[in-house]
């Protein structure tokens, strides 16, 4: 990898304190915690799912059922990038998601087309009565008319820059930088 | 697909020269794409719009099944042909019908064929995919990894566990891929089997050679069983079934001899009481039904590995990261 310079956008604590607001939104959205399920998108809207909801259990006392997609094999860029290693798979409460509230989770919003891919594989799963997508960093430039319905933060990107969130089980730390990678093409 | 850069290359003939990395790769890949067999709904659409053509010039259950269900699954659509039936029988050569094939626009062929090396043959001359599905006595990669991926589940890992493949080496592609596979992946392999059905010099394979079962089962942790062939008994290279069942058989009595546990594989279609004995099949020790359920994800693994991509593009597309 090029030479790198990184700038700190989120401490741990901002994250922290934007986790606390999306899950008072999520349950305000929800009217509550009743069929509520946490959907994290590989790889670390996991993580970011797992903080919302050990936020929203803490606050309203209840347990919120949660799982993992991963949309390797719904992605739209087979024949552009090639066969990807499909890290995580995808896995569902044990209470399914017919007829619920799907909160679908990422760590950052950019193009749209993650989220597209979700939306397919979460179709494939079930009918939800309702999804909601919710990210903890917002970047812009969307490719497709898709946008978050709950936000931590919203970052204008410079190009060549991309938006890392850290997050303790990957990177041993939880925060988000700003990278700019010099000499790699956007 | 043309300039299709797959991590695997264009197609997958054998497993001999593929490397450990790669046959990694694929068993890795193919443990996700078990889970998708058990949901509701059984299909993801990573290759929606691509056209596979299974061309089976032998006859075959499983493994033309298997593919299918794998393209299936991965929302491929497809094509069978079968020998019987088709203009093959009218004398049509293979390099023809793959180019006539070609002419409709296809993307993959996978084949079975009764002549070693017609695998490669058709990869050299057509710019589709071509994933071997068996021919004759060379290879049949996808069995070989099917068989590796059961080892490594029920056996926790591959590298310096012993296997012993019993039975007809000499005519057998099974056997073949199945070595590879396991040198590849570190495993010491034996084989075991009446003379007449072993290769010429046998240690050639990189092989321990056990000329009684007796001591094969004393020294394996896992014994891969094959299908005696019944034409070989017909052309001579073993006197009767009987024979072959009292010699080489694999029996709870040979296997409760055993200082340890074994696991015992069958790639099917079983003759039960000639190669290996009903309780044996049905008992505690066979994974014979969970490599069949692992050939699906396997055939998965290795279709959506060849699937085309093109790498220039990959790292600028890999760059936007979270996207």
């Amino acid at each position: 990898m090029s030479a790198q310079s990184r700038i700190h956008v989120m401490s741990e604590s901002d994250v922290r304190r934007a986790v606390a607001r999306m899950a008072r939104e999520i349950v305000e959205r929800n009217g509550g915690t009743e069929g509520l399920v946490l959907m994290g998108i590989h790889r670390r809207g996991v993580q970011i799912a797992e903080l919302i909801r050990a936020e929203i259990e803490a606050a309203e006392g209840v347990h919120v059922p949660s799982g993992t997609l991963d949309i390797t094999l719904y992605r739209d860029d087979l024949e552009v990038v090639g066969p990807r290693p499909i890290v995580g798979g995808s896995e569902l409460p044990a209470e399914g998601i017919d007829e619920r509230c799907v909160v679908l989770v990422d760590d950052v919003a950019y193009t749209g087309r993650t989220t597209r891919a979700a939306l397919n594989e979460l179709g494939d799963w079930g009918r939800p009565r309702r999804i909601l997508l919710c990210v903890l960093v917002d970047r812009g430039g969307r490719e497709l008319p898709i946008q978050p319905d709950i936000t931590g933060r919203r970052i204008p990107v410079q190009p060549g820059q991309v938006v890392e969130v850290l997050v303790p089980e990957h990177d041993d730390r939880l925060g988000v930088e700003l990278v700019r990678k010099d000499g790699d093409e956007t | 697909m043309s300039e299709a850069a797959s991590p695997l290359g264009k197609d997958l003939v054998g497993l001999e020269g593929l490397g450990g990395d790669r046959i990694r790769m694929i068993l890795d890949t193919a443990e996700p794409f078990k889970e998708i067999s058990e949901r509701r709904i059984k299909k993801v659409p990573v290759l929606r719009g691509k056209t596979i053509v299974n061309l089976f010039f032998e006859a075959s259950t499983r493994t033309r099944v298997s593919f299918e269900f794998a393209e299936k699954r991965l929302s491929a659509d497809t094509v069978n042909i079968s020998s019987t039936g088709s203009s093959v029988a009218k004398g049509e050569t293979l390099v023809d019908t793959a180019r006539n094939l070609e002419a409709m626009r296809i993307d993959m062929v996978v084949m079975r064929h009764g002549s070693s090396g017609a695998a490669r043959f058709l990869a050299e001359r057509i710019p589709s995919s071509v994933v071997n599905a068996g021919d004759g006595w060379h290879e049949h990669p996808t069995q070989g990894l099917l068989d590796l991926l059961t080892i490594r589940d029920h056996a926790g890992g591959i590298e310096g566990l012993k296997v012993c493949i019993v039975g007809d080496i000499l005519h057998s592609r099974v056997a073949r891929s199945n070595i590879y596979g396991l040198r590849a992946l570190g495993a010491e392999v034996a084989v075991c089997g009446p003379r007449t059905l072993m290769p010429p010099v046998p240690e050639e394979l990189g092989c321990v050679v056990f000329s009684r079962l007796e001591e094969a089962i004393e020294w394996a942790d896992v014994l891969n069983v094959l299908r005696l062939q019944l034409e070989r008994m017909e052309a001579g290279y073993v006197p009767s079934l009987r024979e072959y069942n009292r010699i080489w058989g694999v029996s709870t009595k040979r296997l409760e001899a055993a200082p340890k546990d074994l696991l015992v594989l069958h790639p099917g279609p079983m003759n039960r009481g000639v190669e290996i004995d009903s309780d044996v099949a049905d008992g505690e020790h066979s994974v014979i039904l969970n490599q069949v359920t692992n050939g699906v994800a396997v055939r998965m693994a290795v279709l959506y590995l060849l699937a085309g991509g093109q790498p220039e593009k990959a790292e600028a597309a890999k760059q936007g990261g979270e996207s």
